[in-house]
């Protein structure tokens, strides 16, 4: 151990070394993509299923938000999330008779932010998969006598999930880059932790390229889960 | 003379809007305009940039020559797996605390530039992307184009270039259309390394006026911007259309 720090140098475990503060920085950024992405998988499914309805008046509000969402920056939703979040909260108090001075948690203010972007993501995968089941099997399963939630639930919905995970691990990927954007609104994830220990010990450069480097190991172990997941969704597929 | 035109453009803009914008913008306009003309300017001459070094890094991937196909691999996995905001701050802070004496003259003038750097960032970032993009475009087109370019004789790097690398284009367009899409919205983060690009300006205003319709109107700004970029796709797009002659 002792060798191994001094070879670290200020990046070294234990007392007055980063080493430590920086795992504990990748496994907030760990938590908050975890967060993030099922939240906006969650809401992802919600917007699909407003998308994919008949009626127009679910359809234009999901198909707005999609559109807004997908062309307007990640950096400017996770500001005004934060930002809002607090005046929000603020003004729903006070017009309740509570005392105002509320402050939202930067963890949840960050995971809200994350979560509303990635549900209009989220969504246009889930609508692809719906629309990738192919026709010919819904119409065998009306042909032998079951309803449309039957069909939904028997048919659509265990296959949703083998057409949407390539999507979905991309979304992933993109989600746990994403979480460093939180570094801006002064939550401890990985890369804060990087600055304020480069600040610290006036060695930014080496902060930095750690903190790359730790973002380079999260991402390369997603994707071998992912490629792991992407074989066995094709488990039994034409061509795969 | 390129900056009086700037100038000119963002007053008539202005003055366009002023009847129809509410007071907080017709105060803040020229920077808003000013900040959008910065992401513009950035953009294009990133993914210009970034284009034609995609295509040197796709073609160095698929050479099979492992010189040249390690450091483009190596290239592209980082710039792949690492956040773009964590790039922007190793290059800006991290680099650029070497200072004068770590870096010398020359690179310090170039590491000390906000802009320089966050336009080379945005370069690197899109061009491992892009090439991605443009190696899965490559393994569409059909192997016997490449093996007829090379019986008639011509040099390996003259047919990538002008048999597989054009339909290659074609096959990745829609992809590269959203490439372009990420990148503007990516390009937001150069604000944190004090570029005043239209983010940088809409956090001075916020940081003045507290008025949370500031990102609105930011937001607003954006998506024309994505609206421009999403009909110069697809009129580039028709044209493929038109000139394989489906």
């Amino acid at each position: 151990m002792e060798q191994i720090n001094t070879v670290l140098g200020p990046l070294s475990f234990g007392q007055g070394g980063w080493g430590d503060d920086l795992l504990n920085g990748a496994l907030l950024t760990l938590q908050l993509a975890l967060c993030a992405m099922l939240a906006g998988l969650v809401m992802g499914l919600g917007l699909a299923g407003m998308k994919l309805s008949r009626t127009r008046m679910l359809r234009w509000p999901a198909a707005a938000y999609t559109l807004f969402m997908r062309g307007v920056p990640e950096f400017l939703i996770l500001l005004f999330v934060f930002f809002g979040s607090d005046s929000l909260i603020n003004a729903v108090a006070t017009s309740l008779g509570f005392q105002g001075g509320y402050e939202v948690p930067k963890f949840m203010a960050a995971v809200a932010g994350l979560s509303i972007i990635f549900a209009a993501y989220a969504c246009e995968i889930f609508r692809g998969a719906y629309l990738a089941v192919p026709s010919g099997q819904i119409e065998a399963g009306q042909a032998i006598g079951l309803s449309r939630s039957q069909v939904f639930f028997r048919i659509r919905f265990p296959q949703l999930w083998r057409f949407a995970i390539p999507g979905l691990g991309n979304l992933w990927m993109v989600v746990l880059k994403d979480t460093s954007l939180a570094a801006v609104i002064a939550l401890n994830e990985l890369l804060r932790i990087a600055k304020l220990g480069g600040e610290t010990e006036q060695s930014p450069l080496l902060f930095f390229v750690a903190a790359g480097a730790l973002y380079l190991m999260m991402t390369s172990l997603s994707d071998v889960v992912r490629s792991a997941l992407e074989r066995r969704a094709r488990r039994g597929m034409a061509g795969a | 003379m390129y900056q009086d035109l700037k100038f000119w453009v963002s007053d008539t803009i202005c003055a366009g809007l002023s009847p129809i914008s509410g007071p907080l913008f017709a105060k803040t306009c020229s920077r808003f305009i000013d900040g959008f003309l910065v992401t513009t300017e950035l953009l294009a001459l990133a993914c210009g940039i970034g284009f034609f070094l995609a295509i040197a890094l796709t073609f160095a991937r698929v050479s099979g020559r492992s010189v040249l196909v390690w450091p483009a691999q190596i290239f592209v996995y980082v710039f792949r797996g690492t956040p773009l905001l964590v790039q922007l701050w190793i290059i800006y802070f991290g680099v650029g605390s070497l200072g004068e004496q770590g870096l010398g003259p020359v690179l310090w003038t170039f590491f000390k530039n906000p802009w320089l750097v966050g336009l080379l960032v945005l370069t690197l970032n899109t061009s491992a992307y892009v090439s991605e993009i443009f190696r899965g475009g490559l393994a569409n087109v059909e192997k016997g184009q490449m093996e007829a370019a090379l019986s008639i004789g011509m040099p390996w790097l003259r047919a990538m270039r002008r048999i597989m690398l054009p339909q290659a284009i074609r096959i990745a367009w829609p992809a590269y259309g959203n490439e372009l899409i990420l990148m503007m919205k990516g390009s937001a983060l150069i604000s944190t390394i004090t570029v005043m690009d239209l983010m940088g300006q809409t956090r001075t205003i916020f940081a003045r006026n507290f008025d949370l319709n500031t990102y609105l109107y930011a937001a607003i700004l954006y998506l024309v911007l994505a609206a421009c970029i999403s009909v110069f796709v697809a009129v580039m797009e028709r044209r493929f259309r038109r000139s394989v002659g489906r």
